[in-house]
């Protein structure tokens, strides 16, 4: 058995923590917005893979966050527009895009490498590691808050920019109002299909961070389902949250605690099956929670 | 004479599945009028008032707007020109407060956030200038349906509406909340705004609209001087033949309890109660008019009589025995039958055939089969006598029912319902959103039931249909019985109102 290190310990929380945030951000502007979110999974599946791929292509980390988050755009949209334009049942349209997210990706990466479990033989980089000035000097909260991936900064700054967005600026109203009931904000002439879109594009921001996270933030390759549920723990962390920022945001740290646990365990010398497991088992909780969360909605509504 | 604010020319509107909602439909109301627009389900006032407001295109005809030519627009440009909508649906926003929905696509700014007690303080300017008073600060869904109405005028009036229009705005209201919305619209015309009126009810229309135009079948049939005209006239005008608005009903017959509730008391899923303690008997040959607002337990009490809830606590005793919790076919074996509130949900399945509509409650009577298996021969007979007797207009048996007016609908549930012979029958909202010749129709069926020595209690939100077709009223508020009036005649509708608002209740000895 290893040592437990409490202080590691902690700042692995915070470091599984980023691509959860994403998703579970994410799906809060999706249900805000009036947008099923149960694609988030494969969108972000889709996206880890096209961040290191763009990063590789323009020889520049950067321009992989920005592929990544285009590809994140422009399959929301996708999504957004065969569900609420085409009217195709959300959860049909979602389970299409997972499964597909599952074998495209490994399919892309065939083709191009050869290989089919990961990308690594082609050239990617990482995002940079930010170390905060004052705050890397204080001990104990330096070591757990501070050298982080800048992504996971990012992260933390999206709770807040959101809730600014939504509760503060009259965007997030109409956003909300068209989310929440379309006749309403027909009723005084505003565009329902803009603030849709709006959703579509600042999920699909949120989901493509996440994904870019997975592939360039402490390992700088793409491997087979390295997303692993995460976009459904999105889904159970924005309904146990009741869609409010900070009840998310206490939700996804459960979850992180749950992660890094496995994490640790497996380092301490416990089988790497129940790390292996861990994704799947957070994920039958997730959905599950997300089914009773929609039903308990539904019998509301009815 | 006042000028015309608005006119519209020869507007037809064809929808895509070949419907004509209108055709060459002349329509024009004068600056500072109440201008009622009246007509059957389906006579096409909703297409209209949707086409004027600019969220339906026309095929055919044009709109003049104080004079000037409308080209085909967005209702965004319709609340630009001071053309303002309420919906019959409330468009609010239920997590929203007030404030936020009213200035909703017009909030004022401070730098990027929005500014709450500049947009605050608007709305109670506003609603101190036309005298209605609602918090700006409450949260939407808390609030009553008249106060959601009051929040639906300011969010038209804040945006600087001339024109008005109020698409069945009583439809939901208390007599007395009809009575401060009819005080405010008057108000309103007073400081020279112009009101559209639809609605069905042809009193409301007399008491304070200046003139009447009348749809039929997609057609505008006349426009009238309201005081000229008689309610009879009107409303021959709308069906194109004479109604019978006054039932002509024999003096009641009671006889023996068939049914009685016997402290009943039920939570729904969300653990609200929403029956309290309710005690009440019907007898045959007896009409039970059950008043109240919607959504104080009315529904649920009939739903509980029939089987459809779970988890009520209490007695329901149909001739002696109790039913309460037994199973919805055994319910309907000892004689009940059931007209539901929402046609839609749990009356007809809408992608079946009439056929299949008319006999699920009786797939097992060997009156329909032959060795055992349904006969198509017996359905077939059936089906054809029940839509001749239910005067079901359709091509065939074989039609799906989504094809067929709300109307002829709601006529096969009456249809499948009162031909399984019931001796209580439970009716709940049986004549909601349907025109006045079908609502007439069921009326007559009714009291033949009545006639017949069967009883019936009739859930309504229709205080005029509760008066005219009860024999006795039970009045429900918050789950409770607050009144009982063993005979209907003796009491008036604005009495049965300060019941219905909880502003009045009778003690338990008067209740029984």
């Amino acid at each position: 058995m290893g040592n437990f290190d409490l202080l590691a310990f902690a700042f692995s929380i915070i470091r599984v923590m980023t691509p959860l945030l994403f998703a579970s951000m994410a799906c809060m502007i999706f249900s805000k917005g009036g947008v099923d979110s149960i694609a988030t999974e494969g969108i972000m599946l889709f996206c880890s893979l096209a961040a290191p791929l763009g990063s590789w292509m323009f020889g520049n980390c950067w321009a992989g966050l920005l592929f990544g988050i285009a590809v994140g755009i422009l399959l929301t949209c996708v999504f957004g527009y065969v569900t609420l334009f085409l009217k195709t049942e959300p959860v049909l349209a979602g389970i299409a895009l997972n499964v597909l997210a599952s074998g495209a990706t490994i399919f892309i990466v065939y083709c191009l490498t050869g290989e089919k479990a990961s990308t690594q033989s082609i050239a990617s980089s990482t995002l940079p590691i930010v170390d905060i000035p004052v705050l890397e000097k204080i001990p104990v909260l330096g070591d757990i808050l501070s050298g982080h991936n800048i992504l996971t900064y990012l992260s933390l700054l999206s709770v807040l920019v959101l809730s600014f967005f939504l509760f503060k600026t009259k965007s997030g109203l109409r956003m909300r109002t068209v989310g929440e009931n379309p006749d309403a904000a027909e009723s005084v002439g505003l565009s329902i299909i803009k603030y849709k879109y709006m959703t579509l594009i600042i999920a699909g921001t949120l989901i493509g961070m996440g994904g870019a996270f997975m592939s360039m933030g402490y390992v700088s390759f793409f491997s087979k389902n390295m997303v692993a549920g995460r976009g459904f723990i999105g889904i159970a962390a924005e309904s146990m949250g009741h869609g409010m920022p900070g009840g998310i945001l206490l939700s996804t740290l459960l979850f992180s605690v749950a992660d890094a646990l496995a994490i640790q365990l497996q380092v301490m010398g416990l089988p790497p099956e129940l790390m292996q497991l861990m994704p799947y088992l957070v994920t039958i909780v997730a959905i599950a929670v997300y089914s009773y969360q929609r039903e308990k909605k539904r019998l509301q509504h009815a | 004479m006042a000028q015309d604010i608005l006119k519209m020319e020869g507007i037809t509107k064809i929808y895509p599945n070949g419907v004509m909602a209108n055709k060459d439909v002349d329509f024009s109301v004068r600056e500072g009028e109440i201008h009622a627009l009246m007509g059957e389900n389906g006579a096409g006032k909703s297409t209209l008032m949707k086409i004027l407001f600019g969220l339906e295109e026309y095929d055919g005809g044009s709109i003049f707007y104080q004079g000037k030519k409308l080209d085909k627009a967005g209702s965004a440009e319709m609340i630009e020109l001071g053309i303002g909508m309420v919906h019959q649906h409330f468009m609010l926003v239920d997590s929203l407060r007030v404030y936020e929905n009213v200035i909703l696509g017009m909030e004022p700014v401070k730098g990027m956030v929005i500014d709450s007690a500049a947009a605050v303080s608007q709305v109670s300017e506003i609603g101190r200038k036309y005298n209605l008073q609602v918090d700006p600060m409450a949260k939407v869904g808390n609030l009553s349906v008249g106060l959601k109405q009051k929040v639906e005028l300011l969010k038209v009036l804040i945006r600087g509406a001339k024109l008005l229009i109020l698409d069945e705005p009583t439809a939901v209201l208390t007599p007395q909340e009809t009575d401060e919305l009819f005080e405010q619209l008057l108000l309103l015309k007073k400081s020279n705004h112009t009101i559209i009126f639809i609605s069905h009810k042809i009193r409301e229309v007399m008491r304070i609209c200046d003139r009447v135009t009348i749809l039929r079948g997609g057609r505008s049939v006349e426009t009238i001087e309201v005081k000229d005209a008689t309610e009879e006239e009107i409303s021959r005008r709308m069906v194109g033949r004479d109604v019978v608005l006054q039932l002509d009903k024999k003096p009641a017959e009671f006889k023996q309890t068939v049914l009685s509730v016997k402290n009943l008391n039920y939570s729904n899923q969300f653990g609200k109660p929403m029956l309290r303690n309710v005690n009440f008997e019907l007898r045959s040959g007896q009409i039970l008019g059950v008043a109240g607002v919607e959504g104080n337990g009315q529904n649920e009490l009939a739903e509980t009589i029939f089987g459809l809830t779970q988890g009520a606590t209490g007695e329901v005793l149909v001739n002696g025995t109790n039913m309460l919790g037994k199973c919805i076919r055994s319910i309907r074996d000892q004689g009940l039958s059931y007209i539901p509130e929402d046609r839609m949900t749990l009356g007809v399945a809408k992608d079946g055939a009439i056929w299949e509509n008319l006999i699920p409650d009786r797939v097992d009577s060997p009156n329909l089969k032959n060795r055992g298996f349904l006969s198509h021969k017996k359905i077939t007979a059936l089906s054809d006598e029940l839509i001749e007797e239910f005067n079901i207009r359709c091509r065939n048996k074989n039609q799906t029912l989504a094809m067929l007016s709300g109307g002829n609908m709601q006529k096969v549930v009456v249809a499948r319902e009162f031909s399984a012979a019931p001796d209580i029958l439970i009716a709940n909202q049986p004549t909601r959103g349907i025109d006045v010749g079908a609502n007439e129709f069921i009326w007559k069926k009714i009291l033949e039931k009545r006639d017949e020595g069967n009883a019936v209690m009739l859930v309504s939100a229709d205080l005029n249909e509760v008066m005219v077709l009860s024999d006795s009223i039970l009045v429900m508020c918050e789950g409770e019985v607050v009144a009982y009036f063993e005979d209907s005649s003796k009491v008036t509708e604005e009495e049965l109102g300060l019941y219905m608002l909880g502003l009045k209740k009778q003690g338990v000895r008067e209740v029984g």
